[in-house]
């Protein structure tokens, strides 16, 4: 199959099959999970057997069930993060590359402070304070990770305001919607769709952290992070529980950051031919 | 722009930045929802019990005088008090300050020259049998989260192999090769994480500067591939490389918090975690401080050494 | 016969470069080069001439490949050279220029490093021999202080200084054969004269054979003893220069040459009388900063007329225009659009007075809005200034279409869909869209083809017979402003060092800067480069030696 004039990678197709996959887990989860999140089926940390193919978690819930429900959890999470990241960023971005210089300096000054610290940091600060639940970890990590997604959207519009394209709609009179609707944002697409996938990498692994340090999303609630937290002694028992969370994580990021990949290399290649000036 | 003034200019800026962030952390942790006091006494609170805890605890003035006062007390060493112990911040914070670097210095010295390396050779082999490997094994490495890279070490070198301790207990006193011994498993984690994102970027960077049309120029005056590269592009490549370590640095001072959680290490990370959970604001104000002084240090140091390895701005004064 | 042989350095064979693609760079090219002979290579952008001009080195870029044929240096298949081979025949026996030594230069080596490099890697010379060469290579082409002139950063060169910098190292080993890739288009054309006779007397001066590869026949008539005329990848035709310029026998060639006469031969266009005042432009002065880019400049434009402002980069032309559009806004003096004074912003300017004047661009690639339907390119502004919707938009942009002479069915297409040229007939129907009586062009012409950059003129003249606009034609470009302007301003620094009616300041040039400016600009004979030179030696001695 070739997308863009360009042959599709086996690797992007892996990528694909795995977000799909993801995403029918999250969307049918009651259907397709063999028990109910919180029944307790067996044992404390069984090993994989018929009935319990991935065995039991710390108070003997079946891990395969609690996995199907948990990547519900952590996969909504994060995908609602970001798209508050993108919409603030983003937004952000297209007004300081594209109104005056001065609404520019302050906004850029402001997310400069921001970006001079780790994102972890200042959110256990916030955590520290304010507590931790939902809604608060979604609202600081958006705010957080969109100071880097400005940068980015700030960039790509700058770039885009420079054609003359956009001088011509502006000589003419044009508003700033028209401007930023019709004139940059569909020149600006592509990239931002490419960091739409880093960026919920990113916070996917970042719930994931807080989740497991403790400070993300509380019981009774299954997520992912949460899992490998509660389930973290038994590596001390020469178990593997913690293992399957994890590696769900981790099999989740890499199938998105193989699609990015491949979004990101079909821009960055040349046109092709004719590169004779 | 002389070169001595652009390094001048750019250390004020640090020194600048680092006093905006310390103005936000600690009226971040002043100004929000709930202070120190009901945070201390809990829901159960009586007022007359808040009000003297508060006059205690100086909150009556103004939020500037008593960051004023919490900066005077910062430049002198004196971090303040924990809430949960009571004891000072400083005594329990330098030792363990002393075990994160140990520990992140310790990833940094395996990570930074394999990632630069094999970044380097990857651009210059772009589409080679060894570039695709790293390209692959890199994104693997990039979307595990730490804990998964450390629980599979601890299952493989510690339950099964035996061959390295599943905890890195540190004690004081303790031997220099002992507490190598205790950290590789940690060290091991961070560097697999941090060479990851580290060979992608110095990659792309060198990458870019091999398209250059002055190396195709220097090709077309017939020279070998290696002159090429170590005198027509890495020289131009330095400058982002240098970037890509110090972005990646910090990144390991963050990747730290999770690995001395995993490990039980007792480093700032830990402690900034469980006085999170304990919500003793002053101690997380403390090790946040810490962090963004590493943090924005090795930004500025990045900044003036790329600055450096600028022909551009090294060479200004003739003009 | 045995000394003929000897005497023929390359010899290309059936030569075929493909990109990985699919598509055809280069297709059966033959050629021979003999020692100590210049060929020059001529052909539109996508005519495979930088292409086939890189195949001596054995080298095809990124993403191309050379897949058929032979290149015979001195009898050797050079294609069957393994990987050391190679490396010793470029920059040795063959040796490269590129067009922008800006960026073939390392920025971060000094000159003298790069140009001793070759000599040096290659076994040739020692250190000491490779600099004393270079300096002799600078002095021979009058770069400043040659002595120290190496130890500068290439940030510290002009263009010019670079382009020279650039052949001193390509001659440090002595090649046999110099390949010239547009060696002058990226600067001025007072710049272009002396790197010009530069190249030509080294060239001569060691009897090295040269591939001159360029779009410009005038500039290759000074240098090239035969052209080869290349299109699509193939050759069009090849002959000694003279024979090309003065009896081409291909229709294509013919064009080309055609064109270039229209271009040297005009003397503007004649104004019986010059109508009511359109523009006024009064003690105008723009700044960037402290920086004084443009400085008291004045002039009117009239109904119907054209007026050109040229000027070489640096000279503040292209400020002026964005003045006066009111994108930069002016520090000092005042546009005036008829009777009525323009704000200097244009925000603060009335719609009328946004939509009476229109702007076209340089580059119609950045102008046209890449996810925008030619139907709304042009239907926006209809919309907007003309407050229509529906069929009359629709009425109006096929009317639009029609104007410009392009099909009714490009409606439907992006411009990537289209070629330069249809895309700069686009911007035309964009700005024509607002009924414009003033239309501001910014270097139109000058990133096309010149045939195409012709039919564009055509357009441009015929739509101001049919639809009385002025033009304000800003431009570098002397042959254009022959062709198509009754009256002339001409910048220098910023400064306005000439103005009035194109026929007189082309006759007779009242100041020494248009003077210098109307010598070097390269007429298509063999012989103008000696006389160029000649007549501004003269000049220089001083402006009484001048023949009348």
């Amino acid at each position: 199959m070739k997308i863009a004039g360009r042959k599709v990678p086996f690797t992007a197709y892996i990528g694909g099959v795995i977000v799909v996959l993801a995403l029918i887990m999250i969307l049918f989860a009651p259907w397709i999970a063999p028990y109910p999140q919180t029944k307790i089926v067996g044992g404390v940390w069984d090993t994989p057997n018929p009935h319990d193919w991935l065995g039991t978690d710390s108070i003997g819930r079946d891990m395969l069930s609690r996995l199907i429900y948990g990547g519900r959890t952590s996969v909504s999470i994060a995908l609602i993060a970001t798209c508050l990241t993108m919409i603030i960023g983003v937004g952000l971005g297209f007004v300081a590359a594209s109104t005056s210089k001065l609404v520019d300096n302050i906004i850029s000054r402001v997310v400069d402070i921001l970006l001079a610290m780790p994102i972890l940091i200042f959110g256990l600060m916030v955590f520290a304070v304010l507590g931790t639940s939902i809604p608060i970890m979604i609202i600081t990590i958006s705010v957080l990770e969109s100071t880097r997604v400005f940068r980015l959207a700030r960039a790509v519009a700058m770039n885009i305001t420079v054609m003359d394209y956009v001088q011509v709609a502006r000589l003419r009179g044009e508003g700033i919607g028209w401007v930023i609707f019709r004139e940059i944002l569909p020149n600006a697409l592509p990239p931002l769709v490419a960091e739409f996938g880093l960026r919920f990498c990113f916070t996917f692994l970042f719930i994931a952290s807080l989740s497991f340090l403790g400070l993300g999303i509380q019981p009774p609630a299954a997520d992912w992070g949460s899992m490998v937290h509660d389930n973290a002694q038994a590596i001390a028992f020469g178990g593997y529980a913690p293992l399957f969370p994890a590696g769900a994580i981790a099999i989740v990021t890499i199938g998105v950051n193989l699609v990015v990949d491949w979004l990101l290399s079909i821009h960055a290649l040349p046109a092709g031919a004719g590169a004779e000036i | 722009m002389g070169i001595l003034r652009f390094i001048a200019a750019r250390a004020a800026l640090g020194v600048l930045t680092l006093f905006a962030v310390s103005i936000l952390l600690y009226l971040g942790t002043q100004l929000l929802p709930g202070d120190v006091a009901s945070a201390l006494l809990g829901q159960s609170a009586t007022p007359d019990a808040l009000a003297v805890l508060r006059a205690k605890l100086g909150l009556n003035e103004p939020a500037y005088l008593r960051y004023l006062h919490w900066l005077w007390g910062v430049l002198h060493g004196n971090l303040g008090n924990s809430l949960t112990t009571g004891t000072p911040i400083a005594g329990e914070l330098m030792p363990r300050l002393i075990n994160t670097l140990f520990l992140a210095g310790y990833a940094a010295i395996i990570a930074v020259p394999l990632a630069v390396g094999l970044g380097i050779l990857s651009a210059i082999r772009e589409g080679s049998l060894m570039d695709r490997l790293a390209s692959i094994l890199s994104l693997a490495a990039i979307s595990f989260p730490e804990f998964f890279v450390s629980y599979i070490l601890i299952v493989v070198f510690a339950s099964q192999l035996g061959w390295l301790p599943s905890l890195a207990t540190v004690y004081d006193g303790m031997g220099f090769w002992d507490r190598v011994d205790a950290t590789t498993l940690p060290a091991i984690t961070l560097t697999l994480v941090v060479v990851a994102h580290m060979l992608r970027m110095t990659r792309t960077s060198t990458l870019a500067v091999m398209s250059a049309p002055y190396v195709e120029t220097a090709f077309l005056k017939g020279l070998s591939r290696s002159r090429v590269v170590l005198s027509h592009a890495l020289p131009n490549a330095l400058a982002p490389i240098i970037n890509v370590v110090a972005i990646n640095l910090a990144y390991l001072v963050v990747g730290v918090v999770v690995v001395e959680v995993v490990f039980v290490y007792p480093g700032v990370g830990q402690l900034m975690v469980d006085a999170v959970t304990k919500r003793d604001l002053p101690t997380v104000q403390a090790c946040g401080l810490v962090f963004a002084i590493v943090f924005i240090g090795l930004n500025t140091i990045a900044d003036i050494c790329s600055a450096l390895a600028n022909p551009r701005l090294r060479s200004r004064k003739r003009q | 016969m045995s000394a003929a042989k000897n005497d023929m350095l390359l010899q290309i064979r059936g030569l075929r470069i493909e990109a990985s693609n699919g598509a055809v760079l280069t297709d059966g090219i033959d050629l021979d080069l003999r020692r100590g002979e210049v060929l020059g290579l001529i052909g539109e952008s996508g005519a495979g001439k930088s292409t086939l001009g890189l195949a001596p080195l054995v080298y095809a870029r990124a993403g191309c490949s050379i897949t058929g044929g032979e290149i015979l240096l001195a009898g050797q298949d050079l294609r069957k050279l393994d990987t050391n081979g190679r490396r010793s025949l470029r920059g040795v026996r063959v040796a490269y220029v590129a067009q922008s030594a800006a960026a073939a230069f390392n920025p971060s080596m000094t000159l003298m490093a790069q140009v001793c490099e070759g000599p040096i890697r290659h076994g040739l010379m020692n250190r000491r021999e490779a600099e004393a060469k270079a300096i002799e290579l600078f002095a021979a082409l009058d770069l400043p202080e040659p002595k120290t002139f190496g130890q500068r950063y290439p940030h510290e060169a002009s263009g010019g200084q670079l382009q020279r910098a650039m052949a001193a190292m390509a001659m440090s080993c002595q090649p046999d054969l110099l390949v010239l890739d547009e060696p002058t288009t990226a600067l001025d054309v007072t710049t272009q004269i002396e790197v010009l006779a530069k190249l030509r007397e080294l060239i001569h001066e060691h009897n090295t054979a040269a591939l001159y590869v360029t779009h410009d026949l005038s500039v290759v008539a000074q240098i090239a003893d035969r052209i080869m005329v290349l299109r699509h990848g193939k050759m069009v035709e090849t002959g000694t220069t003279n024979d090309i310029l003065m009896t081409p026998r291909e229709a294509y060639t013919t064009a080309l040459v055609a064109e270039r006469k229209a271009a040297m031969s005009g003397h503007g266009v004649a104004e019986a009388a010059r109508g009511e005042t359109v523009l006024t432009v009064d003690d105008v002065t723009i700044k960037y900063g402290p920086v004084t880019a443009v400085k008291n400049i004045s002039f009117t434009v009239s109904r119907g007329e054209t007026v050109a402002v040229v000027g070489e980069s640096g000279s503040g032309k292209s400020t002026l225009a964005y003045a006066a559009i009111g994108q930069i806004e002016a520090a000092g003096g005042a546009f005036r659009f008829g009777q009525a004074a323009l704000p200097p912003s244009f925000k603060k300017r009335s719609l009328e007075q946004r939509q009476r004047i229109q702007l076209i661009y340089q580059l119609p690639d950045i102008a046209l809005n890449p996810r925008q339907k030619i139907s709304d390119i042009l239907g926006r502004p209809v919309a907007f200034f003309e407050k229509l919707s529906g069929a009359a938009v629709k009425a109006r942009v096929a009317e639009l279409l029609t104007l410009v002479g392009l099909p009714l069915d490009y409606t439907e297409r992006f411009p990537g869909q289209l070629s330069g040229g249809q895309k700069q007939r686009i911007c035309i129907a964009r700005a024509l869209a607002a009924r414009p009586e003033l239309v501001i062009c910014d270097e139109v012409t000058s990133a096309l083809d010149p045939l195409v950059a012709e039919d564009i003129l055509k357009l441009l003249k015929q739509l101001q017979d049919e639809l009385g606009v002025s033009y304000l034609f800003i431009t570098h470009d002397l042959g254009t402003v022959k062709r198509i302007a009754h009256r002339v301003v001409v910048m220098l620094k910023g400064q306005m060092v000439a103005e009035g009616a194109t026929s007189d300041i082309f006759e007779t040039p009242p100041d020494d800067y248009t003077r210098k400016l109307l010598l070097s600009v390269p007429e298509m004979r063999t012989d103008w480069l000696d006389e160029a030179l000649t007549r501004r030696d003269i000049w220089r001695a001083g402006p009484a030696a001048l023949p009348a």
